[in-house]
């Protein structure tokens, strides 16, 4: 019988953490470098301080650190238009990669904790899941 | 110790940097000789055009509309295939049938999510235009597997004197499997006749596993693609990794080398191969040291522009210039920034009226004229 509790319980553990694949923040953030890596490294470079005046910085980048939730926004559906990164102005576009509400959150935990950036912040899909596109107007 | 280390280590990356610039450097006009004029205004990323007449075009935007642009009103086709929209990919290229005229048929490249696996790849659609309305819409070829890479999925659209279309599919992000494999999809050029059969002489009819459509291999991510005006030789360029991009003069069955031979190196600075020639390898026509990151390429064949007869234009995305290169026996002679500054170019074509139009992110459409 103690034996059956015990399978019970087992695969109950196995299962739930199959159904509920809660990351912790250091596996979104790998998961997040990989995204990285496909699809931001182009222009905002593997140092992350993209191309000044054309592409802005991710790292140690003002408009990133203090504005999480456009910064969110910023990738889940697309940029363009002025903005301020640093004291320097970018007017440019960056399109809607088509990455989904995971994806978004663990990208956002690796550029929030990449290159010396630091945040106490955890972001998750159910965050981004809340973000509108109405706070980029 | 450490800094005596470090900096050495930085006196050879800079200087070895420097050294490599491939010749001929890139020249900035002491004088400007043309002008410009936008045409076509409010499109983010102007992906493909081309031209019905003087004043009718077609222009794709990346994240999924055509618009068809008469007499400088810009309205939206409607009946598109469904666009898969993921990283680089969404709708690419756009080009009409030779006979065009005759048959309203048009053709387009665009990322596409049909079939089994998650993700997409690269697809050729072909379709009829009536007005503003695509009927008849035509799947001609699909690349596969799907994957949810979003680098490289080409792609442009040209066609020979004999009957038949190209276009390009980048290697999708996997460079150790796709390009160098010709049972694969990715990395490579296709070629077929314009209703979407296999052409008779098509290289790789004999080998039974390889996918019938390919002409040439071992390409990376070709984004510019022309026939030149006078040989009917397609020539393509194509985004290399650092250092690496490409231009191609094609032929049938030939592998151009990537990621087994290359000019350049990793994005992090790490090295690919340090092969940059085989013998059973195509050498590229040109390879830009630094990466431009050539997009669309188009030669200029008209009377329109003084000294620019033949040349060859191509957009750079990295540097925001439209780069003329003069091109002597065969050899290219001088490197020309144009329109320097003028942002992203992501296309470039010549009307039927000799004009070059210029399609450049977050403007639009750029016609460019003499002075």
């Amino acid at each position: 019988m103690k034996i059956i509790v015990l399978i019970y319980l087992l695969s109950l553990g196995i299962f739930s953490s199959l159904l509920f694949q809660n990351k912790t923040k250091k596996e979104s953030i790998k998961a997040g470098s990989e995204i990285y890596q496909d699809f931001c490294l182009q222009c905002h470079l593997s140092s992350g301080i993209g191309v000044f005046g054309v592409f802005p910085p991710l790292k140690a980048s003002d408009y990133l650190l203090e504005n999480t939730n456009l910064s969110i926004a910023g990738i889940k559906y697309g940029l363009r238009g002025k903005i301020i990164v640093n004291n320097e102005e970018y007017d440019g576009i960056m399109l809607r990669q088509g990455l989904d509400n995971e994806e978004v959150a663990d990208v956002m935990n690796y550029i929030l904790n990449e290159w010396g950036n630091k945040t106490s912040a955890f972001i998750t899909p159910n965050q981004v899941s809340k973000i509108s596109k109405s706070i980029l107007e | 110790m450490n800094y005596f280390l470090n900096f050495t280590c930085c006196v050879f990356f800079v200087t070895m940097g420097c050294a490599q610039e491939n010749y001929p450097a890139i020249e900035t006009p002491s004088a400007i000789n043309y002008s410009f004029e936008l045409v076509v205004d409010g499109i983010d990323i102007p992906w493909g055009m081309d031209f019905i007449n003087e004043s009718d075009l077609l222009v794709t935007e990346l994240s999924g509309t055509l618009y068809r642009v008469s007499d400088g009103i810009k309205k939206v086709v409607l009946g598109l295939p469904e666009v898969y929209l993921r990283g680089q990919g969404g709708l690419l290229d756009v080009a009409l049938h030779p006979e065009f005229k005759n048959n309203n048929l048009i053709y387009l490249t665009l990322a596409s999510s049909l079939g089994d696996n998650p993700g997409g790849n690269t697809s050729l659609y072909q379709a009829t235009l009536v007005g503003n309305n695509l009927e008849k819409v035509s799947l001609l070829y699909k690349a596969s597997p799907n994957t949810k890479k979003g680098q490289h999925f080409g792609s442009r659209i040209a066609f020979d004197e004999k009957g038949h279309i190209y276009f390009s599919v980048g290697d999708r992000g996997n460079r150790d499997q796709n390009p160098q494999d010709i049972s694969r999809d990715g990395g490579k050029v296709y070629r077929l006749n314009l209703d979407g059969s296999i052409p008779e002489d098509n290289p790789f009819l004999s080998s039974p596993k390889a996918k019938q459509a390919i002409f040439s291999y071992g390409h990376r991510n070709p984004q510019g693609m022309t026939v030149h005006p006078y040989t009917g030789v397609i020539w393509v360029n194509e985004h290399g990794p650092k250092g690496g991009d490409e231009i191609n003069k094609l032929e049938s069955g030939k592998n151009f080398g990537w990621p087994i031979i290359t000019y350049g190196i990793n994005y992090s600075g790490t090295p690919i191969t340090d092969k940059t020639s085989s013998p059973k390898m195509e050498q590229p026509f040109y390879y830009w040291v630094p990466s431009i990151a050539p997009s669309g390429m188009a030669f200029s064949t008209s009377d329109v522009y003084k000294d620019w007869k033949n040349n060859l234009f191509v957009g750079s995305l990295k540097f925001e210039y439209l780069e003329r290169l003069v091109i002597e026996g065969n050899k290219v002679v001088k490197r020309e920034k144009i329109l320097d500054k003028i942002g992203r170019v992501r296309n470039v074509k010549q009307g039927p009226d000799g004009y070059l139009y210029v399609g450049v992110e977050g403007k639009g459409i750029i016609k460019i004229m003499p002075l």
